[in-house]
């Protein structure tokens, strides 16, 4: 009873809810990002010009797929620390594939793929029949074993060369826009609609929502977990490919600590690290602020070692404002 | 003892509002020493608000507050504390890894002098003795790990708490709610002992047999006013209820009885787990079948076996005459069973999610359209209509679950299963800690069920529930049925000595 009429005083609340924290935090990362680069432009006089927003936009897209990848684990209150690992094995094989064998270039990509995916299926078995007490555990160790994998292959040493095929989605520009920017917009797109209007989409955000509820409403709490992390193992498959088009080489360190930026890009899009909350255009800003971010402090000649301070700083705010969300529609 | 011939405490035109909510409109409540005072009121009706500001956790608006005749401010939970108001939770604020009289002193350790501020165990155990002494209970409980301790036995750990920090005032929020029989009978003697020592106990409950037993005096509250402070021994339950719901509900079982149909569920020998014993029943379509017993006689724990939720020890499933394999709650809902569990918050809601998802939820896919993808719109008009007919308030499928009161929390729960269509609906005691009026709206709701065709199975430990709705009666007793009566044969007395096992 107790809980039942706080929560009758919060009834009517809404009402009041819906004021300008309500649309704060709906909007706070696009706020966030417009504000900053509205001051970006006033530092820099090179910042908002066609080039370089171009080029923004090529170095999110690596960590805009991981990012959306990442979403999906989070969503179910769940993480995939895997994902940098995945990459660089995912690309080594594909080098060894396309490169020292020479085989077919659409092979590769396909293989580049399958080995993200399958890395990815691994994390949910290993968390859906294990049964693995928290993904943290299961993608820790895929994190090892993934980029073990990724430095015995070769005996540690890289791979240069790759076919036009394989770096067209990292290299071209379709106009002055990049390939892999598109190629962004349209995986995004395509999570959308994934999320909000497909079954599977819809149950991930009940199993992080309360997954004993979801359960008990006949959803395969397992299956829709093993799809969570076989998708963000594709993404970093997708990522490397982006990477590989981009330096024309495939290195066994490769996307090292990226993983770490992709959970920052979720996060500070809006999604609750709880799970059940977080939207894929969110992600995409965050993602995005993280970039511009980058360049920006980059354009005012501020050092990369002041630039993790920064980044650092945005992670905590942005989570903060998710603590301060919680706790108003938590309490009367 | 009775030192206060007046008031203990007197609260005097209480307001508040959360934005443009007006919760308690200018409350009155006055409490004496010794006396046990309940709280009586709907869900929504203001008791929890009004103990929020009794216990500083929210600050009233207007009003004034006055303790042994001095105003007070309550502006934190500590100021309450220091006065010597205490609160027993529904939710119990306990660490089940500790000892009971670690528990007792936590956050407020006895430590020995000396620069080392090392922990008195001895000192906080002789205390927690003491206090579990006062309260009829054996003294070696203090040193018992408290995980280990039923419910009931919890709870008196918290009246214990409550006790050594020299609580004039004891707040009780539906203390009864999750405890069985015995431990209900024992809690009522220590309220009792507690009364004679002069403590204050203010008694929040739905249970109306429990108030006539134990309350003093009774307030009761409506839309956040105080209706009425009556003395209970002399005033009739029906007219409290009268007073409660704002007009006379003529009846509190609404029970219809239909033409039974065929037997349409049947099982056969199911074993909840490997070792348990065979469970065998079935049931008609058009009828409600009830499932009494006493807390932890195994009826949940059947349930669950046969929605498929917990793995089960073998045994048949019939529906329609025809064997369903059941190894998952996604199979039993393709069978056409939906199970309304007992705890809504855990296990039967996304409380961060809009109405209209949780609705949707076991159903996906029946809004499928012809691309693979869910039709957002058909999922908004549906539940728009379920919420129409349930009377769900407020009516807005766009809140989150969280947001509503626990009676029309467990309508969109129940929302979710009739949108399954399914044939036989278990209900797992859907009428706990919600109000009169959402009781007899459930049970209408039952009787629709019913009429158009549906099984309902029924576990309930409230037996006028049993009694007022049931065609049948199953009584279950340490996992076994133990009888299994039309209801024109059921009685109290039956029920309870086939419950324990007589």
């Amino acid at each position: 009873m107790s809980q039942v009429v706080i929560q009758k005083s919060e009834t009517e609340a809404p009402k009041q809810k819906k004021g300008i924290k309500n649309y704060l935090s709906k909007f706070g990362p696009l706020i966030g990002l417009v504000i900053l680069t509205t001051i970006l432009t006033f530092l820099s006089d090179k910042f908002l010009t066609m080039n370089n927003l171009m080029n923004i936009a090529r170095q999110s897209s690596i960590n805009a797929l991981l990012g959306i990848g990442m979403l999906l684990p989070i969503l179910t209150a769940g993480i995939d620390l895997s994902v940098g690992s995945i990459l660089a094995v995912s690309i080594m094989i594909m080098g060894i594939v396309s490169v020292n064998m020479g085989m077919s270039p659409i092979l590769g990509i396909i293989v580049c793929l399958a080995v993200g995916a399958g890395f990815g299926l691994l994390n949910g078995l290993l968390l859906t029949k294990l049964r693995l007490p928290h993904p943290f555990i299961s993608t820790l160790g895929t994190m090892n074993i993934a980029r073990g994998i990724a430095l015995i292959v070769t005996a540690a040493a890289p791979i240069a060369g790759f076919p036009y095929l394989i770096q067209f989605l990292g290299r071209e520009f379709a106009g002055p826009i990049p390939v892999s920017f598109i190629l962004v917009i349209a995986v995004y797109i395509i999570f959308h609609i994934f999320l909000t209007r497909t079954q599977t989409g819809r149950y991930i955000y009940a199993i992080g929502g309360n997954k004993e509820a979801a359960r008990l409403s006949g959803i395969n709490v397992d299956r829709v977990l093993a799809i969570v992390y076989t998708i963000s193992g594709l993404m970093a498959g997708l990522a490397g490919l982006v990477m590989v088009g981009r330096v024309n080489s495939a290195f066994p360190l490769a996307g090292l600590s990226y993983e770490l930026d992709a959970i920052a890009a979720v996060i500070i899009g809006g999604a609750s690290f709880f799970g059940g909350v977080g939207t894929v255009w969110g992600t995409l800003i965050g993602a995005m602020i993280i970039a511009v971010l980058r360049n920006g402090l980059n354009l005012l000649n501020v050092s990369s070692d002041f630039q993790m301070t920064v980044i650092g700083a945005v992670i905590i705010a942005a989570v903060y404002i998710d603590v301060l969300r919680q706790r108003k529609s938590k309490k009367g | 003892m009775f030192k206060h011939a007046g008031s203990l405490l007197e609260m005097k035109g209480i307001t508040k509002s959360f934005g443009e909510n007006h919760v308690l409109k200018g409350i009155d409540l006055e409490v004496r020493a010794g006396e046990i005072h309940v709280l009586l009121g709907e869900n929504g009706a203001g008791k929890s608000t009004l103990i929020k500001i009794l216990t500083g956790a929210y600050q009233m608006d207007a009003g004034e507050i006055f303790w042994e005749g001095q105003r007070v401010e309550l502006n934190t939970p500590v100021d309450a504390m220091q006065l010597g108001i205490a609160t027993i939770y529904q939710e119990l604020n306990v660490i089940p890894e500790l000892k009971v009289y670690e528990n007792i002193f936590l956050g407020r350790e006895l430590k020995r002098s000396g620069k080392m501020s090392l922990l008195n165990h001895n000192a906080m155990k002789e205390e927690a003795q003491r206090c579990l002494e006062m309260l009829g209970q054996s003294p070696a409980l203090a040193d018992q790990q408290l995980g280990k301790l039923g419910v009931g036995q919890q709870q008196l750990v918290e009246i214990a708490k409550a006790l050594t920090l020299d609580a004039k005032l004891i707040i009780m929020d539906e203390p009864t709610s999750s405890l069985s029989t015995k431990e209900v009978e024992q809690l009522y003697s220590c309220v009792e002992q507690l009364r004679e020592k002069g403590i204050a106990i203010v008694f929040i409950s739905h249970r109306l047999e429990e108030i006539r037993r134990l309350g003093d005096r009774i307030t009761i509250l409506r839309d956040g006013f105080k209706i009425d402070t009556l003395p209970v021994k002399t005033t009739e339950t029906d007219y409290w209820i009268e007073l409660m719901v704002g007009r006379s509900l003529e009846e509190k079982f609404p029970k219809q009885s239909f033409i039974l149909g065929d037997e349409g569920f049947r099982v056969e020998d199911l074993k909840v787990d490997r070792a348990s014993e065979p469970v065998s029943f079935s049931a008609r379509y058009g009828e409600i079948v009830g499932i009494s017993g006493l807390v932890g006689a195994g009826r949940t724990e059947l349930a669950r076996a046969i929605f498929g939720a917990d793995s089960n020890g073998g045994g048949k499933i019939f529906i329609d005459n025809q064997e369903v394999k059941i190894t998952s709650p996604c199979d039993a809902i393709k069978s056409g069973i939906a199970f309304i569990t007992e705890d809504r918050k855990s296990e039967g809601l996304l409380l961060d999610q809009p109405l209209d998802f949780n609705i949707a939820m076991a159903n996906m896919k029946k809004f499928k359209s012809k691309s693979k993808l869910i039709d957002l719109n058909a999922i908004r008009v549906t539940a728009k209509e379920y919420i129409k007919e349930l009377k769900v308030r407020p009516g807005n499928i766009d809140l989150n679950a969280r947001n509503l009161s626990g009676g029309n929390q467990q309508k969109v729960v129940i929302a979710k299963w009739l949108c399954t269509k399914a044939k036989v609906f278990i209900f797992d005691e859907p009428t706990r800690g919600i109000d009169v009026g959402a009781k007899v709206e459930v049970y209408r709701l039952m009787n629709q069920l019913v009429e158009s065709g549906a099984i309902v199975l029924m576990i309930s430990s409230d037996l006028p529930e049993i009694l007022g709705m049931c065609d049948r009666v199953l009584v279950m007793s340490e996992g076994k049925i133990t009888a299994d009566m039309g209801i024109e044969e059921a009685s109290q007395e039956r029920i309870m000595k086939a419950a324990t096992g007589g």
